[in-house]
């Protein structure tokens, strides 16, 4: 990369982090993201026990309240599910599990969607007809019900909820790196480049991309929420993730049916959690829109 | 304006066509047709009989023929569970997820236009600050989160309202709908709110968003300056620049509705074609699948056509740049 772009992204990094720091709403929800995130990458070692080494699990503490103690005196601060797991453990690696499955299809949408997009908006012609009106198609259809058509006609799995998640978000990835991409292609600097005799890759990945990545980072954090709250959903329904791959809509799933009778803990917490993730992120993301948003100004 | 609607016509049965091609290839060259639509319990010669009546001895293309010719004719085959054409399983339970979706989306605008308006016009006050958090905390509780959490109040904690079912239904010009009795009310309304929080947000930043990018503009300047009233500039001059992105999003998002009612349905036993689905898919009814599938997308599809005529009715720049 040139060393202009570096520049460029130093200075969008920088614009992000005042950005963010000039609200406080704002900086407590990136903390928040941040402690899951490292939550989650660190999960096994945070835990008490392994949630899913049907070694340590006894059923006799099943059902437990919160801040109840297990026979071998292990405390259970959020109690315990149906099968005696403990709710904590239970939430972090369904934290992993619903983040992984979000930023992990969020990334993949994000580089497709992004050589779509700058190839559409580059070549233009029928290229850019063809690519976009696949665009529109997939944009026509709201996410959940792409993703119902494709879980319902492929069956459930944790690479068919990866793929559908993708299938569902790479367009709009793909329409803002167009948009921003046409507006950046008629400037001189990409005139100077091409005169200079630079290849059409390095054009688009070196020099155009770079300042086309003010949308694509509010849009990715966005769609990171998006696809964790969809995952849930899909999983909720019983269509997502099996049982084998318990993330935190799988978790609520199974407390739901106890919920009636008292035993709350099963699925809010896990709630709560689901929650508090999507909220912070979209916290974060609404926020660098505003700050990116040259229409709106700084506020 | 004719050419117009009749090229947008055109477009609609195109993506139709598509559709109907994707969900075709997803029953019939990723899975086993035989598998999906013969139930596991048939003997071999009703196999060899639903084999020879769907042509599945015949070459694909042929075979897309057959299926697109009796989905034209409405017969997109029986269901195992219910042994009964599918397609009159959807048409049963349709109103029932009508009723719902149109209520919901009357609460998201209801409520979500004044709070969008009185958040656009004061934008950085203490009032926007707390309805643009609430919006994002809206939108950021997935839909059966919060379903689950509304009976939990309401219905366990509280006992003020009923959680499942549609209740009792009353009658009234042919129709049938829990509207007009006061149990299908009581019923009708946690599903409701459950379907319209999430898109009483969006309809909140949409209005917020417009009243915040028209009231910079030099004709609300000039309408000040004649001396206009600020209460017909906003209502009158302003609204109706607002009015334009809304009627594309709500039409969309009606069509979206449609198919989150299938989460709200699951959650609170709402017997809609949600519902159905969820059934279907878990007792492997895939004829009742593929029925619901082409119906809710020729639904959105329709939906979809009847907003951009409506758009180019508001906004005549649409249909201008549409027939360059």
């Amino acid at each position: 990369m040139s060393a202009r772009a570096l520049f460029a992204e130093d200075m969008l990094l920088g614009r992000l982090v005042t950005g963010i720091g000039r609200s406080p709403k704002a900086v407590i929800a990136a903390v928040v993201c941040i402690i899951l995130l490292f939550a989650a990458i660190v999960g096994p070692y945070l835990t008490p026990q392994n949630p899913y080494d049907l070694a340590v699990l006894d059923i006799l503490d099943s059902k437990l309240p919160p801040g109840s103690q297990s026979m071998d005196g292990l405390n259970y601060w959020l109690g315990t599910d149906g099968q005696g797991r403990d709710m904590f453990s239970a939430m972090i690696y369904g934290l992993r599990t619903s983040l992984g499955v979000g930023v992990f299809s969020g990334i993949v949408a994000l580089l497709v969607g992004t050589v779509l997009g700058l190839i559409a908006a580059y070549f233009g012609g029928r290229i850019d007809t063809l690519i976009m009106r696949v665009v529109d198609l997939m944009l026509g259809f709201p996410t959940i019900l792409v993703a119902l058509m494709l879980l319902a006609l492929l069956g459930q799995g944790l690479w068919k909820v990866i793929f559908a998640l993708i299938l569902v978000q790479w367009a709009t990835f793909a329409r803002a790196v167009r948009s921003a991409a046409l507006v950046e292609k008629n400037k001189d600097y990409v005139e100077a480049a091409v005169t200079l005799g630079i290849g059409t890759p390095r054009i688009l990945l070196g020099h155009i991309l770079p300042n086309c990545l003010p949308p694509l980072i509010v849009i990715g954090m966005l769609q990171v929420a998006n696809a964790i709250s969809a995952e849930a959903t899909l999983s909720f329904l019983g269509i997502g993730l099996p049982i084998t791959e318990p993330s935190l809509g799988l978790l609520i799933a199974n407390g739901y049916q106890l919920l009636m009778s008292g035993e709350y803990w099963i699925s809010v917490y896990p709630g709560v959690l689901l929650l508090v993730l999507v909220f912070s992120i979209n916290i974060v993301g609404d926020r660098l829109r505003e700050v990116l948003n040259p229409r709106l100004g700084e506020r | 304006m004719t050419v117009f609607v009749i090229r947008r016509f055109l477009q609609s049965i195109a993506v139709l066509i598509v559709t109907a091609v994707i969900v075709f290839i997803g029953i019939y060259a990723i899975g086993d047709p035989a598998e999906m639509l013969i139930a596991p319990d048939a003997s071999p010669a009703e196999r060899a009989q639903v084999v020879a009546s769907l042509g599945l001895d015949k070459p694909l293309w042929e075979q897309f023929f057959t299926f697109a010719w009796n989905a034209l004719h409405g017969d997109l085959g029986r269901s195992f569970v219910f042994n009964r054409p599918s397609i009159a399983l959807i048409f049963e339970r349709l109103p029932a997820t009508l009723e719902l979706t149109l209520t919901g989306l009357v609460f998201a605008l209801v409520l979500g236009i004044p709070l969008g308006l009185l958040s656009g016009l004061k934008p950085n006050s203490a009032t926007d600050e707390v309805i643009m958090t609430g919006s994002i905390f809206g939108f950021s509780l997935p839909s059966f989160w919060q379903g689950m959490m509304l009976i939990m109040i309401f219905s366990v904690w509280l006992g003020w309202l009923p959680s499942t079912g549609r209740g009792q239904m009353g009658e009234f010009l042919g129709i049938h709908s829990s509207l007009f009795t006061l149990d299908g009310l009581t019923h009708l309304i946690l599903p409701a709110i459950n379907l319209s929080l999430f898109k009483l947000s969006l309809v909140i930043r949409l209005t917020r968003t417009g009243v915040r990018e028209t009231m910079p503009l030099d004709f609300v300047k000039f309408a000040r300056a004649k001396g206009i009233s600020e209460r017909r500039i906003v209502f009158v001059h302003v609204f109706k620049n607002i009015l334009i992105p809304l009627i594309t999003v709500i039409g969309l998002e009606l069509g979206s509705m449609l198919a989150f009612a299938v989460v709200t349905e699951t959650i609170f036993a709402w017997p809609g074609i949600g519902k159905l689905l969820i059934d279907s898919i878990m007792r492997l009814d895939r004829p009742v699948v593929v029925a619901y599938l082409l119906v809710i997308v020729s639904l959105f599809i329709f939906i979809n056509f009847v907003v951009d005529v409506l758009y180019s009715l508001v906004d005549p720049r649409v249909r201008l740049g549409g027939a360059q």
